[in-house]
């Protein structure tokens, strides 16, 4: 892969997603075979957000490269608590490791981390921005489970905040791929995002009700609508009832779809389904670590 | 009633900028990107709605002692994209332009995204690309389309 950075999804070319994906799919099939290949590589993790299945699968994927994993700590206990600038931050940690991962509540961060550090810097989200390492390992599952060609996909939920929504829409430009966007409309696609799908001449419906459409879908992308972008209780509730996935009815509409969710989960996709076949959830989740370790092994 | 006649009701400047071909309706916004408020005395005449042959009806602006900025110029253009700028020196006009629409703008607007780094007091300048129709954040990808001078940097 050309390029230093992985900071959006936009910079990826169909070639450059490509080779992640087939980079990813040796390591998966051998994950135990590589254990010395980046010996004495340093990846500094420094997340100004929690997370779990982002900083573990990015742990796991340095550690089975042969690698190990500095990490900030938690903001309360960092330098950032004495009002110390991200940018200062940075510009120490990249004295230390090969490569930064970089997790922060506001968007537009990593790209201007890129102006401050040399070493390769992946972006693991920026505020409601992006999240292209997230989309990888979600083309990654696709490809497994579906192809990404001659693909309809439904992407659901909270379409503006969700930073993994529009990383994957616009990776998804670089396919054959009809994508369909249901959401209330509060969270329907931000214009920026719309602007670009829109250049791209991408196959794009909007929807506020999704079991009249899931007969026609591959995979349904579903994203958690979360409590904090509603004024009050009551029409959070309204709102994020209506986006509910049960098991009646994807063996009613669609027997053969593929159900994805880059977790964690409330309510939108209810237990009853992890059972199906097309619950492909998890393993999206585990093919976070091969995915990573193709893009660290490209970037270090 | 022609330009010409139109030209006679405003007095000449000695030295300072005409901004013409302005946007019918948009001279007020201009001052406002030229931060002119009437308050440090520079003569400044307005002419609105003027008939124009080339734009229908245009905008004229002539500030008395002002010559325009690169930067100013670079937002101007997102206004009133027709403007032609002369420069006035001595009564003649001794330089005349038309703005050009630039590919970003920097350090001169607001990101409206509370949430943008550009808003976090760190070391970074506003950059805004221009795209059709608006302009967008490089750093949180936010387009602006309407009422950019409201986002111009205090």
């Amino acid at each position: 892969m050309r390029h230093e950075h992985v900071i959006s999804a936009k910079q990826f070319t169909r070639a450059d997603i490509e080779a992640v994906l087939d980079r990813a799919a040796d390591f998966a099939a051998n994950q135990q075979d590589v254990a010395d290949a980046h010996e004495g590589a340093l990846l500094a993790t420094a997340f100004f957000e929690p997370s779990t299945r982002t900083k573990m699968s990015f742990e796991a994927a340095i550690k089975r490269l042969g690698g190990d994993v500095i990490d900030m700590g938690p903001v309360e206990f960092s330098s950032v608590s004495k009002g110390e600038t991200l940018a200062d931050t940075l510009r120490v940690i990249e004295g230390y490791a090969d490569a930064i991962v970089l997790r922060h509540p506001m968007e537009g961060s990593a790209t201007m981390a890129t102006e401050y550090v040399d070493v390769p810097l992946l972006n693991a989200g920026d505020g409601a921005g992006q999240h292209p390492t997230q989309t990888l390992l979600d083309l990654f599952t696709i490809r497994e489970e579906v192809g990404l060609d001659d693909l309809t996909i439904g992407i659901m939920g909270d379409l503006k905040y969700g930073r993994t929504v529009h990383s994957l829409a616009q990776a998804l430009t670089n396919f054959d791929t009809a994508q369909h966007f249901i959401s209330p409309e509060s969270l329907r696609l931000p214009r920026s995002v719309r602007y670009d799908l829109h250049e791209q001449g991408a196959k794009v419906r909007e929807h506020e009700d999704f079991e009249a459409i899931l007969s026609e879908l591959d995979v349904l992308y579903v994203t958690r609508i979360q409590r904090e972008r509603f004024p009050d209780e009551d029409e959070y509730k309204a709102v994020s009832g209506q986006y509910q996935l049960d098991k009646e009815m994807i063996l009613e509409h669609n027997e053969d779809l593929t159900v994805l969710h880059p977790l964690p989960r409330v309510d939108e996709v209810a237990p009853g389904i992890d059972s199906l076949p097309g619950a492909k959830y998890f393993e999206q989740a585990h093919n976070g670590v091969p995915v990573r370790m193709a893009l660290l092994d490209m970037l270090l | 009633m022609t330009e010409k006649e139109t030209e006679l009701r405003v007095s000449k400047i000695e030295n300072g900028t005409v901004i013409d071909h302005v946007t019918a309706g948009e001279a007020l916004r201009v001052l406002v990107i030229l931060g002119i408020d009437g308050s440090e005395g520079q003569p400044v005449s307005v002419g609105m709605n003027v008939p124009s042959d080339r734009l229908g009806r245009k905008d004229v602006v002539k500030v008395e002692g002002m010559e325009l900025s690169q930067e100013e110029v670079d937002v101007l253009s997102l206004l009133a994209p027709d403007a032609t700028i002369n420069i006035i020196r001595n009564y003649e006009v001794i330089e005349k332009s038309r703005v050009d629409r630039p590919e970003s703008v920097v350090g001169v607007l607001t990101c409206p995204n509370t949430n943008c780094i550009t808003n976090a007091g760190e070391p970074v300048e506003t950059y805004f690309t221009v795209t059709d129709g608006g302009v967008q954040c490089r750093y949180c990808e936010t387009i602006i389309r309407e009422d950019i001078t409201d986002h111009i940097e205090p």
